[in-house]
């Protein structure tokens, strides 16, 4: 029986994507692990493979073909010994409007079901958890938390007591932001007090619209909205990537819900620069400073574990790995590749790693774990001679590092003024999870292993 | 730590139902396990508590019924007892029991060390028998479970013979005709109650201004009302003062607003509290703290020093059986690191007094919730009004609800009456469970039993009860 390829889900976050090119053409034999097409998702462009054997038999979405939804059938594959007049007994598609010839007879047994070809991509690693150590007699830490007290997987149920259901609902607060401490993380009485002691919690807002990603059409940001708005000025117009589409969406939602706060810091990098020429010079290792920085910045999360952590309605959640994800400017938006265990990796690691991820990001060719997850992000501007700039933190991050240029500065040094090389460095913190202290404790420790680059070399 | 014959994960010093089961369930978790016991496994609960008393109570409620046959139809002539043969039943109760405690110890492959044991340092435990030394033993986590004892009072000093603590009054030779009971906590009520079914003349002697001071003061008033219908003489607001022994009666001296009063008896019960056995286990040895007779521990049952809990009576009151076991299950599973490890939550800890009638409670009482600031929606049920209690002939009692009237949460439940301390446990779910009150009104009680009493006591505090 002929099997239908569906629309792949290739990201967490995708729903939608656009089929950019068609890798095979209808009657082309297909292997397992053939790239059958490539599709542009709201972050890259990805190859999508073939799981089955077989024949393409029909292509139902034509290249270019934008807007298409996870699951949607885009191509009928035959099996071995089918021929075309078997597409007949394939599941119309609702792109295939045209009606299929009358089936002829043909002598296929009727087979088990057709899988699911579509690659289900595992979570991202940054919402992983590890899982419930099993069994009793474990020296076990506590339970991953249940987002929501105890929202089971997809399922919305909240598991709560009566009682704290009924003074979550005196006191209008929202049970979603309520950690549930019961039985299987159900949440009890004691959890509402102790969050309305707290007044942490989230109290349940009047009812509003929930956001929506700017759309086209009549909304009110539609195109005929702000060229109004702009009082009709002329415009080109630039169709909205997915990738477009993912920033807009991401960055609303990181300033609207993450109460973002600053702290800058002024590094001396006179040392670096030298340990940089001087590795150049004599050992023919070429570093960036922005290797020196992601090092450097992993370094200070290790000394600062708070500072590498996430929020959840649940509870904090400190990452065991520092996984850096490092802003790469893309012709039309942006992405950040992730440097894993930047932590444990040594200074040319990470500039091979960064180099090669910058490369493959810019020509759409990262794989989803290379850019999905990550404990904490850096975006560097300083190649643009940005002084200072504060950057949007990038959920569910708790901190993004804005780094500026190392520009030459009157410093006092020694009671003396004198030409220094200053870099800027901005930390953008998630108030929920960094607190000031926090923060500041963090950039002192960053600003002492940048301003000591042998540290960096161990 | 060498795994030696003398090393244990775990080490409970003292055999009652807390560290018992204590054990049971560090075995279960797959720990090395030792019990230290020096008298016999079980405890007092078993032994000379809860167990035979039961046993006791449950000989006078048969007396009782005998001797009301008539109402139910029956004749029955001559009605008598031999109390050395109940005396008797009640040991062989407490010994099957006992006996039990040691079937699942060897089932746990628990090591039972027989003897008296203190500890003598850092996870370290002596034991001696008889005054000499048998054993050292070292254990990673060390539990005390040693329990606890009659309080006595300066002047009335118990002596075994005519003034009886608990001990004595569970294997009388005879039934006296005349009996004081200093104390109207559980113990003593359980005690009353057994002496006037068997037929002595039973006078209780309160301090305070009501028996079974802890409960509601509904149902204090009801018990009081109902003991002395039996026959019973109570003194409430009441000191003694003097204990005069006789050759066989003892001659007691009350105190009532400034007024004295003589009363002549056979025998005495005291039963004026309990203090925890702190003595003699080496805890001078240890930063943990002792404080009114009793080990200062935390919710998990920790002491001030590393790797030592107390657990029970020793740790103070509730002084139950089934709080004991409790904490003997958490601390373990608090050593032991499980998830579902969760401390005690002592509002919903529940207790019973085998009286008759019996009582039962969970909880605020009415006036214990008002002072902590709760409104109150109360509700409140007679036996009278169920079907089941007329069918018993136990038409005696009541079943009391309290609500936080704003949240609906159950405070606490208050029942006397037949049976109620086989209820309790519906309303100990309901705490449990943090249900309100429109759950328990939702909730199906089976026709007829009892415990409909207690669905239409929460009608009763919301929108009216069905059956009254």
């Amino acid at each position: 029986m002929p099997i239908e390829l569906l629309m792949p889900a290739l990201s967490p976050t995708m729903t939608e994507g656009k089929l950019a090119k068609w890798s095979k053409k209808e009657g082309d034999k297909v292997k397992a692990g053939d790239v059958i097409a490539e599709i542009e998702t709201d972050k890259a462009t990805m190859e999508f493979e073939a799981v089955d054997e077989g024949t393409l038999g029909k292509i139902l979405v034509p290249e270019g073909a934008e807007n298409i939804a996870v699951n949607q059938p885009i191509a009928i594959l035959l099996e071995e010994g089918e021929d075309k007049s078997a597409l007949a007994n394939a599941p119309k598609s609702p792109m295939a409007k045209k009606a299929e010839a009358p089936a002829a007879k043909a002598d296929v047994k009727p087979a088990v079901p057709a899988p699911v070809t579509a690659p289900t991509p595992s979570k991202p690693a940054a919402y992983s958890v590890p899982p419930p150590q099993a069994g009793e007699g474990a020296k076990a830490s506590p339970p991953p938390p249940r987002s929501g007290g105890g929202l089971g997987g997809d399922s919305s149920r909240i598991f709560v007591s009566p009682l704290a259901r009924r003074l979550a609902e005196q006191a209008k607060l929202d049970l979603h932001s309520v950690t549930g401490t019961g039985p299987h993380g159900r949440i009890v009485q004691h959890d509402v007090e102790t969050a309305l002691k707290g007044g942490g919690a989230k109290r349940v807002a009047a009812p509003s619209a929930p956001f929506t990603p700017p759309a086209a059409g009549g909304g009110p940001l539609s195109k005929a909205a702000v060229y109004a708005l702009a009082g009709n000025t002329p415009f080109t117009e630039i169709s909205m990537t997915g990738m477009r589409r993912t920033v807009a969406k991401r960055m609303v939602e990181s300033k609207t819900t993450v109460p973002h706060f600053y702290l800058t810091i002024d590094c001396d990098i006179d040392p670096l620069m030298r340990v940089r020429t001087e590795l150049a010079d004599a050992a023919s290792t070429k570093l960036s400073v922005n290797d020196f920085v992601i090092k450097a910045a992993a370094l200070a999360l290790r000394k600062i574990p708070r500072a590498n952590a996430s929020y959840s309605d649940d509870a904090i959640l400190l990452w065991s790995e520092v996984n850096i994800a490092v802003a790469v400017a893309l012709d039309d938006g942006l992405i950040t590749p992730i440097i894993k265990n930047a932590d444990t990796k040594r200074l040319p690691e990470i500039s091979a790693e960064m180099k090669d991820l910058g490369l493959r990001a810019r020509a759409g060719k990262l794989k989803l774990t290379e850019f999905q997850g990550g404990t904490f992000s850096i975006s560097n501007l300083g190649m643009y001679g940005i002084k200072d700039f504060a950057a949007v933190i990038n959920p569910p991050h708790g901190c993004i590092l804005a780094i500026g240029a190392g520009e030459q500065r009157p410093v006092v040094k020694n009671g003396q003024i004198v030409v220094g090389t200053v870099m800027g460095c901005t930390l953008a913190c998630d108030h929920r999870v960094v607190d000031g202290a926090v923060g500041a404790q963090y950039l002192a420790e960053f600003k002492k292993i940048i301003e000591h680059p042998s540290v960096l070399l161990i | 730590m060498a795994d030696t014959p003398n090393t244990f994960d775990t080490i409970v010093l003292g055999g009652g139902p807390g560290g018992y089961v204590a054990a049971i369930r560090a075995a279960q978790l797959g720990m090395k396990t030792a019990v230290i016991e020096r008298e016999h496994l079980g405890g007092i609960c078993l032994n000379w508590g809860c167990i035979p008393t039961k046993a006791l109570l449950r000989t006078s409620e048969v007396l009782h019924l005998m001797q009301n046959a008539a109402a139910f139809g029956l004749s029955a002539k001559e009605i008598s007892f031999d109390a050395k043969k109940v005396v008797e039943r009640s040991r062989k109760v407490a010994k099957q029991l006992s006996d039990g405690v040691g079937f699942l110890m060897r089932k746990h492959k628990i090591t039972v060390i027989d003897g008296q044991g203190a500890i003598t340092g850092p996870r370290k435990l002596g034991v001696t028998k008889n005054g000499k030394a048998v054993g050292e033993y070292q254990a990673k986590n060390v539990i005390l479970a040693t329990g606890a004892r009659a309080r006595s009072l300066p002047g009335l000093e118990p002596d075994g013979k005519l003034v009886w603590t608990y001990k004595e009054a569970m294997v009388p030779d005879a039934i006296p005709k005349s009996l004081l009971v200093i104390g109207s906590g559980a113990i003593g009520i359980e005690f009353a109650s057994f002496y006037r079914d068997m037929g002595a003349a039973v006078t209780v002697v309160e301090v305070l201004d009501r028996i079974l001071p802890i409960e509601d003061d509904e149902v204090s008033a009801f018990a009081q009302k109902q003991f002395e219908k039996q026959g019973m003489t109570i003194h409430v607001g009441t000191n003694v003062k003097a204990l005069k022994k006789g050759k066989d009666n003892v001659t007691a001296t009350l105190e009532k607003g400034g007024k004295s009063s003589e009363i002549t008896v056979d025998r005495v019960i005291l039963a004026v509290g309990i203090v925890g056995n702190v003595e003699n286990i080496g805890l001078e040895k240890t930063k943990a703290k002792v404080e009114r007779t009793h080990v200062v521990v935390d919710e998990w049952l920790q002491t001030g020093e590393p790797g030592l809990y107390a657990i029970g009576d020793l740790v103070g009151s509730p002084w139950l059986a089934h709080k004991a076991m409790h904490e003997g299950v958490i601390c373990v599973e608090h050593i032991a690191g499980l998830n579902t490890a969760h401390p005690l939550e002592p509002k919903n800890v529940p207790g019973c007094t085998y009286c008759r009638p019996q009582v039962a409670s969970i909880g605020l009482t009415e006036k214990a919730a008002k002072t902590a600031g709760h409104e109150v929606k109360v509700g409140r049920f007679p036996f009278i009004g169920n079907g089941k209690a007329i069918a018993l002939g136990e038409p005696e009692g009541f079943v009391k609800t309290v609500f936080d009237a704003k949240t609906g949460e159950l405070l606490g439940a208050h029942m006397i009456g037949a049976e109620v301390t086989e209820l309790i446990q519906g309303f100990a779910i309901a705490k449990t469970l943090e249900t309100t009150e429109q759950e328990l009104m939702r909730t199906v009680f089976p026709h007829p039993t009892l415990s409909e009493m207690m669905h239409e006591s929460v009608l009763a505090a919301y929108t009216g009860a069905l059956h009254i």
